[in-house]
């Protein structure tokens, strides 16, 4: 019988939570499609992770373990997966849609000659050698129903489309320690530089709190800090702000900076031109503070404000720190 | 030490598309189209490693109807020496799997002529939007690839020395060439084409390619060669009227904003 299956690639030794929204898709699927879940672990050190993915809603996982996979190697990486899908012949197989799972996932379309749907937001319908499902393109502007007609289909789904999968601590499952004799990559690991950041990953936040032109000065942007800190927020930016040098590049939201979708996206100051939109307009709650009543930015807020961010957002800060009860600096 | 470079590249539209409510077709006639944003700086990469290597050559490429001409002509205005169009009805309706296998047919026509030391990629479309296209290419041609190159820090006929931007780090990495890159766009800062550049890229021969030119089948083509197909779009459901928080002061507009924040479970 085929089944659906979750291929996690754990970054450093370790499973985060896109691991756990993967387990969530497959999870779905194999209930959409009546087929039993799997997943399969490839890593240095895969066999310590497999409980924990029963755990988070595999029936059966393969352990693809061998020294030379501590770190992606594309290559080798796509080929001991299509010796396991030659083997085990999964109908649908799943990928977070991260650096290593795109990566994977489309080098194992062609090694399976299997049609790939990046980014994937939804499952529409699923059957034998038939899999619909939604994702957006046109740079966000459009959704797609797409189709993926071969037996087998590789997919990556969107990161914070599905929920964290929950752990369910001493859940029974099969876990096959599979024999991998990978080919020799022609990729070769030299070293990692870890990013030395306190801040909180923007990619991957719940709320983001964004400022824009607005605020005036890199000492206004502070009032867009400070909020983001009041509600454990990642700190995000327009290209224009960036383009000043009021914050680092790595905090611009929009076509040429990071896309978020976040479940709370603040604008502080932000207009809401098009290619800022389309980094951040999916977000399922969005607030817009600014003095522009008719914005795009604000035509698109669920929730609006029109004011002065200058005297708005810190009063905002304070009332936040008032109910969460922490003294508020006079 | 000469290297041949092939870089791929698209044409797309540089201004919104809009939606048939009828068919749930993506209408494009009346668009502005221009060189996919991510793939300038693709481009320009490969502009600049021809130009620290004498004696290399950057080839643009591209799978596309006859207006497709116009992105490779950009190419060669910002640098490369020359391009090729892969194109005919029989490429329509070609999804990533279809695209992949057509550029690798043009990548292995070309290196049968001079061996191809690296292909050079774009992040993704601003279409397609998947950020297959180029990991594809390379497994098609039996290739390594690596993704989300940040540096290419050094390079001979052999090997390259990438940095890959992982979402917590850059992994350092060795690659045996010939071999496959897609690059994001903290890779460099696309020139402008220059005079002598948009000179070149008027007077460029561009060939054209079929199937009998790539050596591929009928069904390894467009719509027959493509095991996906985007059945119907649409725009996103119209957002519920958002609302307005009042209020006759800052503090009391405030104070109502994270009233309404608290109760909705936001924050």
């Amino acid at each position: 019988m085929p089944g659906i299956l979750a291929v996690v690639l754990p970054q450093r030794g370790k499973l985060n939570s896109s691991t756990y929204e993967l387990m969530s898709a497959g999870r779905d699927l194999a209930g959409k499609c009546g087929e039993p879940f799997w997943a399969a672990v490839l890593g240095a050190q895969a066999s310590g992770l497999a409980q924990e993915l029963v755990e988070r809603g595999a029936d059966k996982v393969f352990v693809l373990e061998h020294p030379s996979f501590e770190n992606l190697l594309d290559d080798s990486f796509a080929g001991a997966l299509a010796a396991l899908a030659g083997a085990e012949k999964p109908s649908k197989i799943l990928f977070a849609s991260t650096v290593a799972g795109r990566s994977t996932a489309a080098r194992l379309s062609v090694n399976l000659r299997a049609g790939v749907a990046a980014d994937v937001s939804e499952f529409l319908s699923a059957g034998a050698g038939s899999l619909k499902a939604r994702r957006t393109w046109y740079s966000g502007n459009l959704f797609a129903e797409v189709e993926i007609k071969s037996p087998t289909a590789v997919v990556t789904i969107q990161g914070l489309a599905w929920p964290q999968a929950e752990r369910q601590p001493g859940r029974a499952g099969e876990i096959v320690k599979t024999a991998v004799q990978p080919a020799p990559s022609r990729i070769e690991f030299s070293s990692f530089q870890a990013e030395e950041s306190n801040e909180i990953d923007l990619a991957t936040a719940e709320r983001v709190v964004s400022g824009g032109r607005g605020l005036g000065s890199a000492e206004g942007f502070n009032a867009v800090r400070d909020l983001a800190h009041a509600i454990k927020a990642a700190v995000g930016a327009s290209r224009a702000v960036v383009d000043s040098g009021w914050i680092a590049y790595r905090h611009q939201v929009g076509l040429t900076g990071r896309a978020v979708r976040p479940k709370l996206y603040v604008a502080c100051g932000i207009s809401g031109q098009i290619q800022h939109l389309a980094g951040m307009s999916a977000s399922p709650n969005i607030v817009a503070i600014n003095t522009d009543p008719d914005c795009p930015m604000m035509k698109v807020a669920s929730i609006s404000v029109v004011g002065d961010l200058l005297e708005l957002l810190p009063l905002v800060t304070a009332e936040i720190k008032k109910r969460k009860g922490v003294p508020v600096a006079a | 030490m000469a290297l041949n470079i092939v870089v791929c590249v698209k044409n797309t539209p540089s201004s919104p598309v809009s939606v048939d409510p009828a068919t749930g077709k993506v209408k494009r006639e009346g668009a502005t189209f221009a060189m996919s944003p991510y793939d300038e700086f693709a481009v320009e990469e490969a502009v600049r490693l021809k130009e620290k290597n004498p004696g290399s050559t950057a080839t643009a490429v591209t799978v596309g109807p006859d207006s497709s001409d116009a992105v490779l002509r950009d190419a060669i205005s910002r640098g490369c020496d020359g391009a090729v169009l892969v194109t005919g009805p029989e490429f329509e309706g070609s999804d990533s799997f279809a695209t992949s296998r057509a550029l690798a047919a043009a990548v292995r026509k070309l290196s049968a002529d001079k061996p191809v030391h690296l292909l050079l990629f774009g992040k993704n479309t601003n279409d397609g939007n998947s950020g297959v296209v180029g990991a594809q290419t390379a497994a098609w041609l039996d290739w390594p690839s690596v993704l989300a190159v940040k540096k290419i820090d050094s390079i001979d006929d052999k090997a390259a020395v990438v940095w890959r931007s992982m979402e917590d780090g850059v992994d350092v990495l060795k690659v045996t060439l010939p071999a496959a890159l897609g690059t994001v766009k903290e890779i460099n800062e696309p020139r402008l084409a220059s005079l002598k550049g948009k000179m070149a890229a008027k007077k460029a021969a561009v060939p054209k390619w079929g199937l009998a030119e790539l050596g591929l089948g009928a069904g390894e083509a467009g719509a027959a060669g493509a095991p996906s197909e985007v059945l119907r779009s649409a725009p996103p459901p119209p957002r519920p009227e958002g609302m307005r928080v009042e209020g006759a002061t800052a503090a009391e507009k405030a104070s109502k904003l994270v009233d309404i924040l608290i109760e909705r479970k936001l924050i």
